[in-house]
């Protein structure tokens, strides 16, 4: 056996074991009967970035429409710099926002305006606010929903847009629940919350569901991932380095070994 | 002046006189002598040590950081991965390198497994071994509970639950493992703790573990020992360098990982936080402990499951003496050789089992490659040990390398003709 050849056999048993291991990870999902379309992201693969139109568009939607119900705590106002809002933009946002401070001088805690080092102001003081106001649903945060559900940008997307009006036969839909395809057991408490138009886009984009959908996603992916830019440039320079690292070490691993034979 | 004979000498001699650590390194890693045909399945124990120190020094910059307090633990991460310079990376490599810590020492057993690196005389070095395995187990347990997600939450309750199927004292151990009657905060305090603690112990094993080895040196592919000169090689640079090639194959595998896909090994429901009120729709194992997992659920009976799962570990302890053939390596050993990948083959149908739900076809698949994995080691073993005839091996290292050079000079102008025609 040759120097590649011992190469290629280990190489090839370290992807059996990944492909072992895929095979297993299939099997975590394997009771939820629902196929999620399979969309075409902007940061998806070893390249993507998050687009930036759809980023400022999603942010749109996710403060016209999902902030009234939903939070957003890991996120502080300056986070918003990094989608390309300036630091006065941020500043009239952030403002528009309420935050309990305190204590002051008297020993009262006291509102004021939110500043752009604060977190997102959560639309309810708790759970049992959330609950008491939403027919007793709790309206998930969302800072991390894109990564806490199996191949979560294509979920939020298909939960976004694939509410249905007719009920399939046989299904009874409890009292306040709406039917949706996407949802594990296909009722949910949300009403869908995007429609055609649902939000007016300053820079002219067509506002249709699906495009609102997929807007609000890329938003809420970064919102998960807000390293993924840095991650893969960085990323890109080290396995460029190590491929080639590696392929100086063969060589010379081939010099140092050839005087043995 | 000559720099290095009037300054840097003295000192080393000076030093080495009072403490031979110039001496011991010399000894141990540069003129030790290794078999000259070692081939690339002995990378990993080298890759082990490396990932055991990635794991560690990225831990304690983990740990500055982390807050074991369960309303802040999951809190805690999260400002870790998005206000800490490069919080972000120190966590995937730590979450990512205990998923290739375990890839790297399941590829490194298996390889003992098939040389018979477990034999006469390296039995304790297989027996320190197994423990470093099972510290490893209990390490990375402790750590996916911390980040405090559901996963972390409820794979603590199931797997801390087992231990209150031992009889009288066992509710009462499970009490005291939690310090308390739910999970709680003293719960995770104490994991925290352990999980810190862990590394230190799995230090000192891998300390013994390559005391060990030193004593009576690497075994080889032919499993023959070295006896001349001829059959050995000094470990620099020879495997200096094949263990820095070995590292460079594996750091472009890891790191990708790391920065293209970093929860691959993960589970969704980790980014959610732990709620005692909300069950996932289904508990799994990180996949290291599949396997396992199977086969805990593969008995009914709760304490006979935690017996087998428990079992199916320590009877690698015992691996030595189960086996007695003479001959170590699989090469000239045609039965024990087919029996070894079979019994690959259903330690990853066991891990593919423990992934789906209990329901049949299942269940029954379970069984069988449950009661297959014991009785590859008290049946077949032992059997094969005593009425395999095995070939025999080549007298020497150097005779047996020489052996497959000629093998191979006369195989390739025959395969060149058949080529030809």
């Amino acid at each position: 056996m040759n120097l590649n050849t011992k190469i290629t056999l280990l190489c090839s048993a370290l992807t059996l074991i990944v492909l072992g291991g895929l095979q297993v990870k299939s099997a975590y999902g394997a009771e939820d009967s629902v196929k999620l379309e399979k969309q075409d992201w902007s940061f998806s693969g070893i390249f993507g970035t998050y687009d930036r139109g759809e980023l400022k568009r999603g942010y749109q939607i996710y403060s016209e429409v999902c902030s009234s119900c939903h939070s957003l705590e890991y996120l502080a106002y300056r986070n918003l710099e990094e989608i390309g809002f300036s630091e006065a933009e941020i500043k009239e946002i952030a403002a528009e926002y309420e935050v309990k401070d305190g204590p002051d001088d008297e020993g009262e805690m006291y509102m004021r305006p939110a500043r752009q080092s604060d977190k997102f102001v959560s639309p309810y003081a708790n759970e049992k606010e959330a609950r008491a106001s939403n027919n007793g649903a709790y309206p998930p945060d969302l800072s991390l929903m894109s990564k806490a559900r199996k191949n979560g940008p294509d979920y939020i997307y298909g939960l976004l847009t694939r509410y249905k009006d007719e009920v399939p036969e046989g299904m009874e839909i409890a009292d306040g629940m709406n039917y949706n395809e996407v949802y594990p057991g296909q009722q949910i408490a949300m009403v869908a919350p995007l429609e055609d138009e649902t939000v007016e886009y300053a820079d002219g984009t067509k506002a249709t569901l699906q495009q609102h959908a997929k807007d609000v996603t890329t938003f809420l992916t970064w919102a998960a991932s807000p390293e993924m830019e840095e991650r893969k440039r960085l990323g890109i320079k080290v396995i460029l380095f190590l491929v080639i690292w590696t392929a100086m070490l063969m060589a010379l691993k081939k010099k140092i070994w050839a005087k043995l034979h | 002046m000559n720099f290095y004979k009037n300054i840097v000498l003295p000192i080393h001699d000076w030093v080495d006189y009072r403490l031979p650590v110039f001496s011991y390194v010399r000894k141990n890693l540069v003129d030790y002598p290794t078999p000259k045909n070692l081939n690339y399945w002995w990378n990993f124990g080298a890759l082990l040590g490396i990932t055991l120190m990635t794991m560690i020094i990225t831990g304690i910059f983990l740990a500055f950081n982390y807050t074991p307090h369960t309303e802040l633990a999951f809190a805690s991460v999260e400002h870790l991965m998005r206000d800490v310079n490069y919080g972000w990376l120190i966590r995937f490599m730590h979450s990512s390198g205990a998923s290739m810590f375990f890839i790297l020492v399941y590829i490194h057993m298996f390889r003992s497994l098939y040389f018979g690196s477990f034999k006469a005389p390296r039995e304790l070095l297989w027996i320190i071994g197994v423990a470093i395995y099972l510290a490893m187990m209990a390490t990375a347990f402790m750590g996916y509970v911390l980040p405090w997600g559901q996963m972390s939450y409820w794979g603590a309750t199931v797997i801390t639950s087992l231990f209150s199927a031992i009889p009288i004292v066992g509710d009462s151990l499970v009490t005291w493992i939690w310090g308390g009657f739910v999970i709680g905060d003293n719960t995770l305090m104490r994991f925290f703790v352990v999980h810190y603690l862990m590394p230190m112990i799995i230090v000192l094993l891998v300390f013994f573990h390559l005391w060990a080895l030193h004593s009576h040196h690497s075994n080889n592919p032919l499993g023959v020992d070295m006896k001349t000169p001829a059959d050995s090689i000094p470990f620099h640079p020879y495997y200096t360098i094949k263990d820095l090639l070995g590292l460079g194959v594996f750091l472009t595998f890891y790191l990708t990982f790391v920065f293209f896909a970093p929860d691959y090994f993960g589970h969704p429901d980790n980014y959610v936080e732990a709620n005692p009120l909300v069950t996932p729709a289904h508990i799994v194992p990180e996949w290291y402990f599949l396997p396992f997992y199977a086969i805990l659920r593969s008995i009914d009976d709760k304490l006979l499951g935690v017996i087998a799962m428990f079992s199916a570990v320590s009877i690698l302890f015992v691996l030595p003496w189960l086996d007695r053939g003479r001959v170590r390596s699989a090469k000239f050993r045609p039965i024990y050789r087919q029996f070894f990948w079979l019994f690959v083959a259903d330690c990853f149908l066991l891990g593919y089992i423990g992934a789906q739900s209990a329901v049949e076809p299942f269940v029954t698949i379970g069984r069988l490659a449950a009661a297959y994995y014991f009785a590859h080691f008290l049946i077949i073993i032992p059997l094969v040990a005593k009425f395999e005839r095995p070939l025999e091996p080549p007298e020497s290292i150097s005779a047996g390398v020489l052996e497959a050079q000629l093998k191979s000079k006369t195989a390739e102008p025959a395969a060149q003709l058949q080529g030809a025609e």
